[in-house]
């Protein structure tokens, strides 16, 4: 069978919902590693590459949100009026892989293998993204937290597909880290976004590479802002970040694997979670 | 199905299609959908400068420009890759000769076993093409992605920035 190269949303509706078995191939990072190591055996195949809709990102500044096409490559994101906007996905972008790979994989694509290492998938968390997707029945709205359901599974129908993420622009600060063992070219160990903002007292912490889906660590987020204030001009006692990295890492279900061990990772992303939320006061 | 949706391929299990490499038209008969571009280039088109190593986009020895961008062709489907332009290292001097970049890496001494070079050719191609006058942090990370055993990548960003010398030298 085929690669079938739709030039539009309408045409790529079309296609998919004529092929509902066919799989989805946006920048490929994912799937053709599938094929060349693991034996995958593509049939049919509807590439994303050039629908052009999918690659376009826009601001609405009534509603203070942006919106990023499902094909926009992580290169995008990392310099530029996105990354003014978004920072925390600017800094993950710039962690993904290499350039090679940043210019070819794309938020959608993240979306689509929903590894619970992706990284931008804590910052979609975090800021508590809206997944726009459609599919045979029109279109519908999926909040971050119900679209991934666990390891490398979401809860797209068939024949759906990812449109376009919406995120809301936060006054205040927002980070992204993440361990892995180097810089270039890793998978995350553990990673974290935590955005803070200072106009509402409010914080968020979602945590990547350290359970089954994204955990928001909803329980240390709630004594954080009980504890102290969060406003703009506030300080931040070091007891205080300490006490939040350790009930994050309590919120964290990490596991023993090839890439490193539940007990390493508990311990990591207490200490990022410490370090986000101080560099937030800094 | 409509049928003006554009397909890489007749309907059957043995693809046709065609691929614009260096500014050439082939025509790539009797393949299989899952072939990366890689596979395509070295074993069908007779290009082998792209280097075939992880197979996973973490080594960078594939690395070839595709509609202007670097990337690694193990990680592109090459039946997708039709109706976009192809570079690769072969494509990058005129008729064979050497480019300003290879001559800096033989005479800076970039070039210990050869297996990453061609990799490394088309990023630092790229980069240069981009920012002629990247910063050294710049430079490692455009290269952050190409993956060399022997040289300890030294003389490769020695390489790099004699070429962005030569070159604000003679523009």
């Amino acid at each position: 069978m085929p690669v079938l190269i739709p030039r539009n949303v309408d045409e790529l509706v079309e296609v998919f919902q004529a092929n509902p078995q066919a799989k989805l191939l946006a920048g490929g990072t994912d799937y053709m590693v599938e094929v060349n190591l693991h034996g995958r055996k593509p049939e049919t195949m509807i590439s994303l590459r050039r629908v052009k809709e999918l690659t376009e990102w826009s601001v609405r500044t009534n509603q203070s949100r942006i919106t990023i096409g499902a094909g926009v490559p992580y290169a995008d994101m990392e310099h530029g009026e996105i990354a003014r906007l978004v920072p925390a996905l600017a800094q993950a972008a710039r962690t993904v892989g290499s350039p090679q790979i940043r210019a070819a994989g794309t938020l959608g694509g993240n979306l689509g293998t929903c590894s619970p290492a992706g990284d931008s998938l804590p910052v979609l968390a975090a800021l508590g993204a809206t997944i726009h997707v459609i599919g045979p029945d029109g279109n519908r709205d999926i909040e971050f937290a119900d679209f991934m359901v666990g390891v490398k599974k979401n809860s797209l129908q068939p024949a759906e597909f990812v449109h376009s993420v919406s995120l809301p622009l936060v006054e205040g600060w927002q980070g992204y880290a993440k361990v892995g063992t180097r810089n270039a070219m890793v998978i995350s160990t553990a990673s974290a976004c935590l955005v803070r903002d200072s106009d509402e007292g409010f914080v968020a912490i979602a945590l990547g590479s350290v359970g089954p889906t994204i955990i928001r660590a909803h329980a240390a987020e709630s004594w954080l802002m009980k504890s102290t204030s969060l406003r703009a001009g506030s300080q931040l006692a070091p007891s205080i970040a300490q006490e939040f990295g350790r009930r994050v890492a309590q919120e964290s279900r990490p596991i023993d694997d090839h890439r490193s061990t539940a007990d390493y990772r508990r311990h990591a992303i207490g200490v990022l979670a410490q370090r986000l939320l101080t560099r937030s006061f800094s | 199905m409509s049928t003006n949706i554009p397909v890489s391929g007749a309907a059957q299990s043995h693809e046709m299609y065609s691929l614009r490499v260096n500014g050439l038209v082939h025509e790539v008969e009797d393949a299989w959908i899952g072939e990366s571009l890689l596979y395509v280039l070295r074993e069908r088109l007779g290009l082998p400068g792209a280097k075939g190593a992880c197979e996973q986009g973490e080594c960078g020895s594939c690395t070839v420009i595709v509609d202007s961008k670097a990337v690694c062709s193990c990680l592109v489907m090459a039946a997708d890759a039709v109706d976009t332009e192809i570079l690769t290292v072969e494509g990058l001097g005129p008729d064979g000769a050497l480019t300003d970049v290879q001559s800096a890496f033989l005479s800076e001494g970039g070039v210990q076993c050869g297996f990453c070079t061609p990799g490394f050719i088309v990023a630092v191609h790229h980069l240069l093409e981009n920012n002629p006058q990247p910063s050294d942090d710049e430079i490692r990370e455009s290269l952050s992605g190409n993956i060399c055993r022997c040289t300890g990548y030294g003389r490769i960003l020695e390489a790099v920035r004699t070429v962005a010398d030569q070159r604000r030298q003679n523009s």
